[in-house]
């Protein structure tokens, strides 16, 4: 589904600020994948998702999507096949419009955006139901100002903005992190429930090594710009967080930072 | 008594100029208020209008086609205003006060020199409005009426537009760019096509600033963007609702460009130099402007400090 071959990316070449942050990365994922991504800070977590989305273009290597070549594809094309939920909650939506209409834009995704009447009365319907599987009280406030809401509500409904096109791709980039304990369980346990809904490729970086075996089918560990670690299937249930921090320091990994050492 | 006949008398006056602002301010609250950029295009577009429009009059074309052909100019004019900004990178102020230098030139050539003169025994049969406005005359109403069919037209073409899936692509353009190309948006294409629309309609007001001024002069938009501005920010202050629709907000941006102009007019009665009025136009924006900066730095820690964003 995803194929990243031989990413190359380096930040401010050739100055006193350069950062080599990929020197050939290489990643595969099959068709309904759910993979967890940790690493320290500065080993290419949101890098790597950054340049899967678009935001960036490597240097060199190439990006495949379910068989199309989407490395020179411009960020606004690819997101018709890519869900993004970011970690600030401010980030995925647009604050000052209405609820019914962030979700508006979500449900014209892929699709060329003409002259039709955005929000008709049946769209508004179907975001209701959509809203009201969130079981966060939110299926009322279709017209209250998105900056309004709480960062888990947020979140929340970005979360059901990027899986409402069934994209092959949902990339979420520590999108709980900003979240309190208890919001960011809720926001989890919605993500498993819209990934297995629609049977969604997913990348979900994490600060918490708990939340990265808890969730999906396969973890990766990265440092350096590089895969260090990649557990799947069984031996990914049976893992333990003292085993990965192991895995971590047997792959020459730097220090992992304190957030994820606190969470243990 | 005679002076207060005298100050009713410039009310017709300070409505169809405020009403004509309105709609060049309409145009600006697109850029400014939608797109969150500010466009400083408009002291050229609305010439652009206005002399393109006084052109074609005096070359015996339909008022209505002139017209259209100023609002048609200004939306090229933004147009190249769009792609200095996203084509080559330049940052929109500079990309605007480039265009605007630009039209300066180009509205001398449309001009001829610097002024066409649309002289009220020739013009009176062609043009929408009038250049008239003592309250004895007439013709100020019918202008007045107009205007207003001006004005909403133009509010409920927009507030269809926005209401649509390509004018909600605009609105979130200006309000979260991250997200909107997380969406699929093209993002340069939305900010060109907004800065396009936003010049159209300046210049359609200028075209009917030309007839109500019966000229049009190469000097007649200076400042355009601050009254514009002005207008906007009245407009805002006024219309206190928070939750008002877009068409409501449109129509308080008119009604700030006529207490704008009500103002002007009263000042100018009152007797101050008017050397001094475009000073003061861009003191009263200056300050709005400056208000909730001032108000965040130095009334902020009354409050309770905000918590995170998450909760």
């Amino acid at each position: 589904m995803l194929k990243l071959s031989n990413i190359h990316k380096t930040f401010n070449a050739e100055t006193v600020n350069e950062k080599r942050v990929f020197t050939g990365l290489n990643l595969e994922l099959e068709d309904g994948d759910f993979v967890t991504i940790i690493g320290g800070n500065g080993a290419g977590k949101s890098t790597m998702l950054n340049v899967i989305a678009g935001a960036f273009k490597p240097d060199e290597g190439s990006i495949e999507i379910d068989g199309i070549d989407v490395t020179n594809m411009p960020e606004h094309k690819r997101a018709a096949y890519i869900g993004r939920v970011f970690q600030d909650p401010r980030m995925g939506t647009a604050s000052d419009l209405w609820v019914e209409e962030n979700m508006s834009i979500a449900d014209s995704r892929g699709h060329r955006r003409g002259l039709r009447w955005a929000i008709t009365s049946k769209d508004r319907e179907r975001y209701r139901e959509l809203l009201t599987q969130l079981d966060l009280g939110v299926e009322n406030r279709l017209t209250t100002k998105m900056g309004l809401l709480s960062g888990g509500q947020r979140q929340a409904i970005t979360l059901l903005m990027a899986a409402m096109k069934k994209p092959k791709l949902l990339l979420l980039d520590e999108h709980t992190a900003a979240l309190d304990p208890k919001t960011a369980a809720k926001v989890l346990e919605i993500t498993d429930k819209v990934i297995a809904e629609n049977k969604l490729t997913t990348l979900m970086v994490t600060h918490n090594m708990r939340d990265a075996i808890d969730h999906g089918n396969r973890l990766i560990m990265m440092s350096e710009g590089k895969v260090v670690v990649d557990v799947k299937g069984e031996d990914k249930k049976k893992l333990t967080v003292e085993q990965l921090v192991n895995m971590f320091s047997a792959a020459g990994g730097k220090e992992l930072s304190d957030k994820a050492m606190l969470s243990n | 008594m005679t002076p207060l006949l005298n100050w009713l008398g410039t009310l017709p006056g300070a409505l169809t100029q405020g009403l004509i602002w309105g709609i060049a301010a309409i145009g600006i609250y697109i850029t400014f208020k939608v797109l969150d950029v500010a466009d400083l295009t408009v002291d050229g577009s609305i010439v652009t209008g206005a002399a393109v429009c006084a052109f074609l009059l005096s070359k015996d074309v339909n008022i209505w086609v002139a017209i259209l052909c100023a609002f048609i100019a200004g939306m090229l004019s933004g147009l190249v205003t769009g792609f200095l900004h996203t084509l080559l990178g330049i940052p929109v102020i500079l990309a605007g006060i480039l265009s605007q230098l630009m039209l300066w030139s180009a509205n001398l050539l449309i001009l001829g020199g610097s002024i066409i003169a649309l002289s009220r025994f020739k013009y009176a049969d062609k043009v929408l409005i009038t250049a008239e406005s003592s309250a004895q005359n007439i013709n100020v109403y019918i202008t007045i009426g107009i205007l207003l069919a001006f004005c909403v037209v133009i509010i409920a073409l927009l507030y269809w537009f926005f209401g649509t899936e390509l004018g909600m692509s605009l609105r979130s353009t200006g309000n979260n760019l991250e997200m909107s190309r997380a969406q699929g948006i093209n993002t340069d294409f939305t900010k060109v096509l907004g800065l396009a629309l936003s010049n159209g309609i300046v210049a359609l007001a200028g075209s009917l600033l030309a007839q109500q001024q019966g000229a049009a002069n190469i000097n007649m938009g200076r400042g355009a963007i601050v009254i514009g501005l002005a207008a906007v920010i009245v407009g805002e202050a006024l219309c206190a609702k928070a939750t008002a629709n877009f068409a409501v907000r449109l129509i308080f941006v008119v009604i700030g460009a006529i207490v704008y102009w009500l103002v002007y007019q009263t000042v100018i009665f009152l007797g101050l130099p008017s050397e001094l009025l475009k000073m003061l136009s861009a003191l009263v924006v200056a300050i709005f402007l400056g208000a909730p900066y001032l108000k965040k730095k130095y009334f902020a820690n009354n409050k309770k400090k905000g918590g995170a964003v998450n909760a």
